[in-house]
């Protein structure tokens, strides 16, 4: 793999994903588009990256899919989920208490730990036993992780990183050698495959939005792009939870950092959340 | 600095957890069953209780029921790390008093995170 066929995989990603390849990272990218080659019979990367020149879609989606980063654990930054069900999650219920309806979108889902963590949190806090609608969808670029998601099995090692063992027996039904997530919990969940630089227009309009150590990915323009669109989705009073090192600065929408929880934004200041803070 | 007893009846599984141990800043001290386990806890009881089931010599879960009966008045932290992967045999370790579970096989990242999830290391 030369520096051209570099600089041209790095445009691909650019341009279809907003995402900033690391140039350095060389043997990472051979390493992640070894799969690639196997499936569509490719001798190396150059070859592969040649071949992306002729716009075969199916080509630029598998290298796109496998460019991704995927890696992901229930409960991943414990602190974000204590932020949500402890700040986030008490406000909302009395602030949605009349229209008892909750909408919950997590942007880049994986293979699907983090909807799941929160329909954990979700089950825990009884909203829907109490009548509420829980509308909760989760997203990623990557079509085989959201399929993977969708069907909710992990494996033995997936579920003993950031799960309680007294969740996974609650909460999980174990196949085999494979844990599944509970239908209960699974049924919570709408996943689809989706890209953050397509249009949202689809979206609901949202009470909390977690988009979590993806930002980081991009480049500054799409950064602002994504969080001025999530801006636009987001009530009033609503909540984005991002990773606890990822800062929202340049934002031309503005959020507003809530004291003493990294990584949570409100959309608007003085929002009711922070009221209920407060006193 | 925290102390961790492993209890294994395995010497190679024994000195893998406690080179991991002791670059998570633990002391560590071995058995190689519940009954070699209980004597030790008798002597200076430890933070945590690194546990295996399968065991010559009093098994995990007698060995843990023993030590949640002790009168001493110490509560260890007791992470079973064992084969025995079944829901019901999790739940047995639960009601006898275990406070989390490794399935193994497990890696250094799967130790760290129940040794976070019970409080004992920095989550990462």
């Amino acid at each position: 793999m030369n520096a051209s066929d570099l600089a041209y995989l790095a445009n691909v990603m650019r341009r279809r994903t907003g995402i900033v390849l690391a140039e350095r990272k060389t043997g990472m990218i051979e390493t992640r588009l070894a799969p690639v080659m196997r499936r569509f019979g490719f001798r190396d990367a150059g070859a592969l990256l040649k071949e992306l020149h002729y716009g075969h879609e199916a080509l630029i989606q598998a290298v796109i899919e496998a460019m991704t980063t995927n890696d992901s654990a229930f409960f991943r930054d414990r602190r974000t989920f204590d932020e949500f069900r402890d700040i986030v999650l008490p406000a909302l219920a009395v602030e949605r208490a009349e229209t008892r309806h909750l909408r919950i979108w997590c942007a880049a889902c994986a293979a699907g730990q983090e909807p799941y963590s929160v329909a954990m949190l979700l089950d825990d806090a009884g909203l829907a036993d109490k009548g509420w609608q829980i509308t909760l969808i989760a997203t990623d670029i990557n079509s085989h992780m959201v399929a993977r998601a969708e069907e909710g099995f992990y494996t033995q090692f997936e579920v003993q990183r950031g799960l309680p063992i007294r969740r996974l027996v609650s909460h999980f039904t174990q196949d085999d050698d494979k844990w599944r997530i509970a239908e209960k919990l699974r049924r919570m969940v709408s996943f689809r495959t989706f890209n953050l630089l397509d249009s949202f227009g689809w979206l609901p309009d949202c009470d909390v939005v977690f988009c979590r150590n993806v930002l980081m990915y991009f480049d500054h323009k799409t950064r602002l792009s994504v969080l001025d669109r999530i801006g636009e989705i987001l009530a009033p009073d609503g909540a984005l939870l991002v990773g606890p090192a990822e800062t929202l600065v340049g934002s031309e929408l503005g959020y507003f950092p809530a004291e003493s929880a990294p990584g949570l934004f409100y959309r608007s200041r003085p929002a009711p959340l922070r009221r209920l803070l407060a006193g | 600095m925290k102390t961790c007893l492993v209890v294994d009846d395995s010497r190679v599984i024994r000195k893998i957890a406690c080179a991991i141990l002791k670059e998570l800043s633990f002391n560590t001290e071995e058995a190689e069953n519940g009954a070699a386990a209980l004597s030790a806890c008798r002597r200076k009881m430890p933070d945590i209780i690194l546990l295996d089931w399968q065991m010559p010599s009093m098994s995990g879960v007698e060995f843990l029921r023993a030590l949640r009966s002790e009168t001493s008045g110490q509560h260890p932290i007791v992470v079973f790390c064992t084969t025995e992967n079944d829901v019901a045999n999790i739940s047995e370790a639960i009601n006898a008093g275990a406070d989390e579970y490794i399935m193994k096989p497990y890696d250094r990242g799967i130790l760290e995170a129940k040794l976070a999830e019970v409080g004992l290391v920095q989550p990462r």
